[in-house]
């Protein structure tokens, strides 16, 4: 759960200090990023991923939760990888399907991630933007409050919340996205710290435009980019997470399952000489979160240009 | 700086009551106590049970003595399912374990992390970098609960150099899988970071000065770069000191170390609350304590930085 | 799976038989190193004899303690601290004979005091033991009122005659009763020890026992060690001389030590024995094991839904299960398909004629299918339910090859995973639909199984009731013949279907080629250390 703030920091420094330059950051910035090829190749994987994801099921010939009793208890010598017998990726022990079990768990742990830095880009967002705005007492009541909070062991408190009270995806995705938003928080705090002084929002607020207006309408657009490179860096973190939960056995329900429920079991198998439940999903889990890590970066790199 | 100190020790008591609380809260909420067992237990032995831990208290009640247990006696309570054992004791064998290879782990991977970022950037865009990236990026994502059969499946099975689990008060041959499993992902996130810091100081005007003036380049790097280049470094230890602690439970999983990692799970699902609480605790103090140690030493290398 | 308390019923008492403490085959040539070393998948939770709850811990206390009765290879009687015993003519009263060389670790005899204070100390309210109910289940007189804190615990129906002779009253005829003697909480312990270390007297160092061997170390998580114990009366018979038990959490791991040559026996994962089998066939064992897999409906008035309260919609769902692809494609450990309810190796248990068992799949699905639609579900209206099962694996796979199953009849089953203290607890509390259930014989006789659907057991959590049922238990207590009672109650569930039989356990191991004396074919699966050895190649 660890993306590198005080990188973070330098970067929310300057896109503060560059925000009357307006469009052309922007402009420049997409330059830069179609320049650097590990970044572009990042998107173009991606969206490769997301779209198998979505629509390779129609390649499909048997369903992620149907059992191929021909292959059941056999995996190991029926359940290779086969064009034939329609497991173009092989199957699991139970004869299941592992391509369209990929695909579906590709699309869970994409959504984890997702869904998971959304929520923690929302409430960091805003939460750090009014601390920011507001200043004096109440700013560091709410900072305070994000130092306690950091201190406490997220993970355990996760693990608790799973085993308590069961598995549920909702759990999963307010979990996770609760355990990174402080972070988000501090960083937009401080960029808010420096844009509330720009003449426009001084101006907005001269004429009495509301507070919650302010923020809206002025300090959050002009944080955009810094919580853009942050959220694609927050995705690759919160899909490990959710691996981590799935191999504790905590992660979604069957007959659902997620990358690293898939590659979890497959770890566990691989004395049994069934490598491919374990190689195909361990592809697709390592190229999604290298293809994050390229974008974000590139991001990053793209919206602060230094000589990386 | 003593003043900053003493006001981060004062922070960190309501940090430390308000985890108590919401673990303590969250466990009692939960399905089932540590007595539920697939053998109902007849009423009057479970009364006796819970008569005899003080569970048949008011929540209340159990929380203040709780607390105060640990405030006056540093006593943390029996262990409901370990019942030979009480907290401390299971604390005081797990935790030692933990330590030893948490910190060899986090000198492996502080150590060669950081040289391998340094000769990354050094030798920016020829093969050594993309190598040092490619490898660093691929050992990132790699989670342990994959490395860990991995390495079980090839040194222990198929080589026989290296016995598969087991302790031994500390023995080498039963450390290097533990350390191994626990570092990569971290060395491979501080080199990373190293790299890119270094490229970033690198050009900035102080080497160009330093390197200006005549300086080996050796002398530079050493001298006026690393300092600087390290910085980010040192705040991703902080947080990367509780990821460490939740990796660890993979490590005591698969190679038996005895560990407390296995054994804050294990107590969540047993509901052994004293030995969970225990642990919850342990590890919120060593967070705080730790994430002070880095700012300090942030306060030190950095003499910007004012508290 | 946790918490099995086993023992063994043989149904011939044997009274003055000689030990068996490892009896060397004729032939064999002992191995120069005698070390044994096995795999635990959990920490051992106490090494006290009156609070160990566990299985794996009573493996470890059967080594450290030793009680009235041990068990040979095939789970018949064999004398322990006691060398025999009388019974009087109203058979309530027990008068044990201890034999005056067993002596404690520390020097001391063993004396029947020692007995006297165990049993006392299980039963009594300030122990708190898990298993003070297991004096309720010997009937020791007045075991249920102490327990219950209504009596002194004095007031147990034993006493020590002398020093060696150990009396004890029970409240009605149990023919059983001497078989129930080899439980590791019925162990004696040593009271001067107890009270000189309070709690801690179970520490390596602290620990004095009776058995064949000392503990040396005890480690949380990573391993218990054990060495042989000169002072043991036996201990010219004993061979292995350090049994070492290590915890691997994970089963995977544990068999791949073993195959790296770290373990001496190990559990077989799920699926794995045939592959095993061929590639190491004097090594591969599959043997029954006292344990029944069911699923079990939610009967229950108030809680259980309406579906399940038709006997129709529970014959279908039971039908519609293909029991040999379980067994044969899942879990392929040679467990045995299962259309009943006790587990069919149990002792003098006759196997009743169960219709559905001899039908085809096809039949029973046919079957289903019909029975379903004269109850009301169909395509248009198809069943819904919920399957609570707790972590693990095994139970993962077979929850969905049934969804599979039951969707090939038209019913919508949705499996529900929760971690096992959720499970137990919702099962308890009448909070489930159908749930994963096993069951593992206390004794080796039928009513440990069949006790559990009577409307007073505690234990009976889908709440079927049946008054025939519950006669017929009643009836069988005080039968000289059960077995012809057993039959009808297997029966009478058959009919009604309270749960879907699924499998019958067997333990599926991998065990070194060297080793002797495993008493793999003890149904309970109670072994001694004592008993092994080691043969030379």
């Amino acid at each position: 759960m660890v993306v590198d703030t005080v990188d973070m920091k330098g970067l929310s420094d300057r896109l503060a200090a560059t925000e009357v330059k307006g469009r052309s950051l922007w402009a420049d910035a997409r330059r830069r990023f179609i320049r650097n090829k590990a970044a572009v190749a990042g998107v173009i994987v991606l969206v490769a991923i997301a779209l198998l994801s979505i629509f390779g099921d129609a390649l499909a010939v048997w369903t992620n939760e149907e059992i191929d009793f021909n292959v059941i208890g056999q995996a190991a010598q029926l359940g290779y990888p086969s064009i034939e017998n329609g497991h173009y990726f092989g199957t699991d022990d139970l004869g299941r399907d592992l391509y369209s079990r990929t695909l579906q768990g590709t699309r869970i742990s994409l959504m984890v991630g997702i869904v998971g830095s959304f929520i923690a880009v929302i409430v960091g967002t805003l939460y750090g933007a009014i601390s920011g705005y507001v200043g004096g007492r109440t700013d560091q009541i709410m900072m305070r409050i994000v130092d306690i909070l950091l201190a406490i062991p997220f993970m355990f408190v996760i693990i608790l919340l799973l085993v308590m009270f069961g598995r549920s995806i909702f759990l999963l995705f307010l979990g996770i996205g609760l355990l990174s938003w402080l972070n988000m928080a501090r960083i937009v705090r401080g960029q808010t710290l420096s844009l509330k002084h720009k003449e426009y929002v001084e101006a907005a607020q001269a004429t009495g435009v509301a507070g919650f207006v302010i923020v809206l309408r002025h300090i959050v657009p002009n944080l955009l980019g810094i919580v853009a490179v942050y959220a694609t860096l927050l995705v690759p973190e919160m899909i490990l997470t959710e691996s981590f939960i799935s191999f504790l056995g905590l992660g979604v329900q069957e007959p659902l399952t997620s990358l690293g429920a898939l590659i979890s079991e497959g770890a566990k198998t691989i004395l049994y000489g069934t490598i491919w439940q374990l190689a195909y999903p361990l592809a697709f889990f390592v190229l999604t979160l290298f293809a994050f890590f390229f974008v974000g970066d590139g991001l990053r790199d793209a919206l602060d240009p230094k000589d990386r | 700086m003593l003043v900053y100190i003493a006001k981060r020790l004062a922070v960190a008591v309501p940090t430390l009551m308000l985890l108590i609380i919401i673990s303590f809260l969250l466990m009692h909420a939960a399905p089932g106590g540590p007595f539920t067992q697939e053998r109902q237990l007849p009423a009057q032995v479970l009364a006796n049970l819970e008569a005899k831990y003080g569970l048949d208290q008011p929540l209340w009640k159990q929380l203040a003595s709780y607390v105060w247990g640990i405030i006056a006696h540093f006593d943390f309570g029996p262990s409901f399912i370990y019942k030979d054992r009480t907290v401390n004791e299971i604390v005081a064998q797990g935790f030692p374990v933990t330590l030893y290879y948490g910190f060899l782990s986090f000198l492996v991977a502080v150590f060669v992390g950081v040289s391998l970022g340094i000769a990354a950037a050094i030798r920016h865009n020829t093969w050594l970098d993309y190598l040092a990236v490619g490898v660093s990026i691929g050992a990132q994502v790699l989670p342990n609960f994959v490395m860990a059969p991995i390495l079980l499946l090839t040194f222990t099975y198929w080589l026989r150099w290296l016995p598969g689990g087991g302790w031994e008060g500390g023995q080498w041959q039963y450390v290097i899988m533990p350390v191994i499993a626990l570092s990569t992902s971290f060395m491979a996130s501080i080199a990373r970071i190293t790299r890119a810091s270094m490229l970033e100081v690198l050009t900035s005007n102080h080497i160009r000065t330093a390197r200006a003036k005549g300086l080996p380049e050796r002398k530079v790097i050493m001298r006026h770069a690393l300092k600087p280049a390290l910085l980010p470094v040192l705040s991703y230890l902080g947080p990367a000191f509780v990821t460490m602690i939740t990796g660890s439970v993979v490590v005591d999983f698969f190679f038996s170390t005895g560990g407390i990692g296995k054994s804050f799970v294990d107590s969540a699902l047993n509901r052994d609350y004293a030995v969970m609480l225990g642990i919850t605790i342990l590890v919120g103090s060593l967070t705080i304590l730790f994430n002070l140690v880095v700012d300090i030493l942030y306060a030190w290398i950095d003499p910007k930085i004012r508290y | 799976m946790m918490n099995k308390l086993l023992l063994t019923t043989a149904l011939t008492v044997c009274l003055a038989l000689p030990s068996v403490a490892a009896t060397v085959a004729e032939g064999d040539k002992l191995a120069e190193n005698q070390e044994y070393t096995y795999w635990l998948l959990d920490a051992i939770k106490s090494m006290d004899p009156q609070i160990n709850t566990d299985v794996e811990g009573s493996g470890v206390l059967r080594a450290l303690f030793e009680g009235l009765y041990d068990e040979d290879q095939v789970g018949n009687l064999v004398p322990g601290v006691a060398t025999g015993y009388e019974l009087s003519d109203d058979k309530t009263t027990y008068t044990f004979h201890l034999r005056d060389n067993a002596k404690w670790s520390n020097g001391d005899p063993v004396t029947a005091n020692d007995f006297v204070y165990a049993w006392k100390r299980l039963a009594d309210p300030k122990t708190a033991s898990e298993y003070a109910w297991y004096m309720e289940l010997m009937q020791v007189v007045n075991a249920a009122k102490i327990i219950a804190g209504e009596m002194p615990v004095d007031d147990l129906g034993i006493k020590a005659v002398d020093d060696h002779t150990f009396e004890v009253k029970i409240e009605a005829p149990l023919p059983y009763f001497p078989q129930m003697l080899t439980h590791a909480s019925t162990f004696p312990v040593n009271q001067k020890v107890i009270e000189q270390f309070g709690d801690k007297w179970t520490e390596a160092g602290n620990l004095v026992g009776n058995g064949a061997y000392v503990l040396k170390e005890h480690i949380l998580g990573e391993k218990v060690v054990m060495e042989r114990n000169p002072l043991y009366w036996d201990d010219e018979h004993t061979v292995i001389t350090k049994a070492t038990a290590l915890t691997i959490n994970d089963n995977s791991a544990a068999l791949t030590r073993y195959l790296a040559g770290e373990l001496d026996r190990v559990d077989i994962p799920a699926g794995q024995y045939p592959s095993l089998k061929e590639q190491y066939p004097d090594q591969a064992v599959s043997v029954p094991q006292s344990c029944s897999y069911i699923y079990m409906f939610n009967l229950d008035e108030a809680k259980g839904p309406a579906a399940l309260k038709d006997v129709r919609v529970r014959k279908a769902l039971s039908y519609a299960i293909d029991r040999d692809i379980i067994v044969d494609k899942i879990l392929q450990g040679g467990q045995a398909p299962s259309y009943n309810w006790t587990h069919a190796a149990t002792a003098g248990f006759e196997m009743p004629d169960i219709d559905y068992s001899h039908w085809t799949q096809e039949e029973r699905n046919t079957k289903a299918k019909e029975l379903l639609a004269e109850a009301g579900y169909g395509p248009d209206n198809p069943l819904k339910l919920t399957l609570n099962y707790n972590t693990s694996e095994n139970h993962k796979k077979i929850a969905i090859a049934v969804q599979q199953f039951w969707k090939g009849v038209g019913v919508e089953m949705t499996p529900n995973n929760m971690e096992w203290k959720v499970h137990t607890d919702k099962m308890q509390n009448q909070d489930f639909e159908v749930a994963r259930y096993a069951w593992c014989g206390d004794y080796n006789e039928a009513s440990t199984y069949l006790d559990l659907f009577t409307s007073y057991s505690g234990h009976n959590n889908g709440k079927f009731f049946n008054d025939r049922y519950d006669a017929i238990m009643k009836e069988s207590k005080t039968s000289a013949n059960p077995a012809p009672l057993y039959k009808e109650a297997e029966q009478i569930l058959a009919e009604n279907m309270p749960f879907a039989p699924i499998y019958q356990y067997t333990k599926v191991e991998m065990i070194k080629p060297d080793m002797r004396g495993m008493s793999t074919h003890n149904l309970m699966q109670n072994w001694y250390i004592k008993d092994m050895y080691r043969v030379a190649n």
